[in-house]
């Protein structure tokens, strides 16, 4: 048995293999090749699997998104076969006797090299294409499975640590729970564990090992612990408490459908997040009674290009319509800082929190900024959507992404395409500045959203993506929750709601502050919607403090 | 030898997707369909996607499209629909 201690970043017990991350960036040998013909017919293989690899996504996005999508597949498997570019290998294996992996490395390098030197934007946007089809042959080439998870059962995934990117493309039907090597409570790795409702455990540190994969373990979510396989007493200790655990999750099925009030009446909108559209199966299934964040960024973090109005469209669509009514609030674009997409080809920056990302790309390019807006829109006529712009500091800043609302919705009116005239729209309350403008922020929207995450991070000036900050990155700090309070005041003055949608809206332990504060709403991982709901039934709201406000 | 000349009239001009369609019509065809730009200064086989894409032939320039060998006369045509209906 090996024990291993590492920080539990999303509850529960899991057990199975473990199973290490294969990072798609694995290095290129330089070594030359005993036989070029036998490289050839490896790289001829592994083209060959990555068309038919292609065909199948096409195929499939076909059936589940549309022929959108379909095509961008289609296209890359055009660029596989394209004569140019596999002579290009050919002629590297022979002129240079090198691997096939060296060589399919030089033409991918070499062809995305030249799309991105021309003049124009669009085609330098293609060298990421070209790119992203070079990855697939190599990784063909070296036996890394598509979608990171090579094994035929679940397992239970250990990384150093995980890309917003990279989480977005793993196989997630094939994952019991997470372990890391580094990563923090606030990495994407523990976000999406907490979504999906699966155990994750970080800062495991060196103790985690590349040779563990394969061996049977059990981890424990809340207290960080894993053994490798444990021995019989440690072992029925995790049983007991995994038992404990479906055993709960069977009660907790028995509060569905039914309004979350207080004991003294006051009601509460538990809404949960959500990250594309596959997860509203899990809000359903959770009784969630709305969408208190759809993250738009999957649509441009997935994709290799700008995504299309229609293909945005029909991702709130869908979410809109299997909502039925309910309210569904998706943010703008929220990239820059920690979640970077190559083809906006944004300038490196020193401190990217507090660089251009978020509603500042969206504010300087307004052409990106309408395509989503039109998206959303168009969404509108199909369900109850509501429209979120984050990294708000300013007045004018709303007031310009409002100018653009209604420059979008004059020319849906003049095509005579359907939507909704009183979407409602809303803002991010996540930078200090706009805490102490909140009051005159709360004038122009009809609901604030609070983002405790980079409110945290900015108001106590800790990094969110630092894994050593500790005790200083203190999301209970008094100066967080008095900003909660100064907001929240601000919205009921102006008669509008306020919710939060960060991670410290499932934190138990402040649902009394929050009572006491009078936030109207908490937006949650689907997976935190039936614990938060049992906890304010016991609630007494009016016998709340704001003790948790004092130092 | 048959040739025609065209105008791009899409907006981001010979863009990857077009390229991909027009390399696997032009694969379809037993002639040898060049693409010539405006100015005479590149020319690709159609059938060459990132070739086609490499000449950056821009919204508005007008390119020179010949064919040679097969059945000149209805892979010109075809070829003449395929540009209007894409590009």
């Amino acid at each position: 048995m090996i024990l291993m201690q590492g920080k539990g970043v999303s509850k529960g017990v899991a057990n199975g293999p473990i199973y290490f991350f294969q990072r798609p960036d694995t290095t290129i040998s330089d070594a030359p090749a005993a036989d070029i013909e036998a490289e050839k017919a490896r790289i001829a293989a592994a083209q060959e699997k990555a068309i038919d690899q292609l065909n199948v996504l096409a195929d499939k996005a076909r059936e589940e998104t549309g022929d959108e999508t379909a095509i961008l597949f289609e296209t890359h498997a055009m660029f596989v076969e394209d004569e140019d570019y596999v002579d290009c290998m050919m002629n590297a294996l022979e002129e240079r006797g090198c691997l096939a992996e060296k060589a399919v490395a030089i033409a991918g390098e070499e062809f995305s090299a030249m799309l991105a030197a021309m003049d124009d934007p669009y085609m330098q946007g293609r060298a990421a294409d070209i790119k992203d089809i070079t990855r697939r042959i190599l990784n063909n080439l070296m036996g890394i499975a598509d979608g990171g998870i090579d094994s035929d059962v679940p397992v239970i995934l250990a990384a150093d640590d995980l890309a917003p990117s990279e989480t977005l493309q793993l196989d997630k039907s094939k994952i019991l729970g997470f372990m890391t090597q580094g990563g923090s409570g606030n990495s994407h790795t523990a976000i999406l564990a907490r979504t999906m409702g699966i155990p994750a455990i970080c800062g495991l540190g060196e103790a985690l090992k590349e040779e563990q994969s394969g061996r049977m373990a059990y981890i424990d979510g809340e207290t960080g612990q894993v053994a490798i396989e444990p021995d019989e007493i440690t072992l029925s200790a995790f049983q007991t408490k995994q038992e404990k655990q479906r055993e709960m999750k069977e009660l907790m099925e028995t509060m569905k459908g039914q309004k979350d009030v207080t004991l003294d009446g006051r009601e509460m909108m538990v809404y949960c997040n959500i990250g594309s559209p596959a997860d509203v199966a899990a809000v359903l299934s959770n009784d969630g009674q709305g969408i208190g964040l759809f993250r738009s960024e999957f649509l441009y973090l997935a994709a290799s290009d700008y995504p299309s109005e229609e293909d945005q469209f029909k991702a709130y669509q869908e979410v809109a319509a299997a909502m039925g009514g309910k309210r569904v609030v998706i943010r703008t674009l929220d990239i820059g800082a920690d979640k970077q997409v190559d083809y906006f080809q944004l300038h490196k920056e020193e401190n990217p929190a507090l660089g251009v990302r978020a509603i500042r790309i969206c504010l300087n390019r307004p052409e990106v900024f309408r395509t989503q807006l039109r998206a959303l829109y168009r969404a509108s006529a199909y369900g109850k959507v509501a429209i979120m712009f984050p990294m708000i500091t300013s007045v004018w800043e709303v007031k310009e992404c409002k100018r653009a609302c209604q420059k979008v919705m004059a020319e849906l009116d003049k095509e005579g395409i359907p939507y909704n005239k009183d979407t409602e729209i809303g803002i991010m309350i996540e930078t200090p500045a706009s805490v102490l403008v909140a009051e005159e922020l709360a004038q122009e929207v009809d609901f604030f959203s609070v983002g405790t995450n980079d409110l945290t991070q900015y108001t106590l000036a800790c990094d969110r993506q630092a894994n050593d900050l500790g005790k200083f990155f203190d999301p209970h700090h008094p100066a967080v929750l008095r900003a909660l309070k100064i907001a929240t005041d601000a919205a009921h003055k102006a008669g509008i709601w306020i919710g939060i949608c960060g991670e410290l809206g499932a934190d138990l332990e402040l649902l009394e502050t929050f009572l006491a504060i009078g936030i109207d709403e908490l937006s949650v991982s689907p997976a935190s919607v039936l614990p938060l709901r049992a906890e304010i039934r016991k609630s007494i709201a009016k016998t709340c403090t704001l003790e948790k406000l004092e130092c | 030898m048959k040739e025609f000349q065209y105008t791009i009239t899409d907006p981001i001009g010979i863009h990857a997707r077009p390229a991909g369609m027009l390399a696997k019509a032009a694969k379809a065809l037993d002639s040898t369909v060049t693409i010539t730009k405006g100015d005479g200064s590149k020319s690709a086989a159609a059938t060459k996607l990132m070739a086609i894409m490499g000449m950056g032939i821009k919204s508005g320039e007008t390119v020179t499209v010949t064919v040679e060998g097969g059945n000149e006369e209805a892979n010109c045509a075809t070829i003449q629909q395929f540009f209007k209906e894409n590009l």
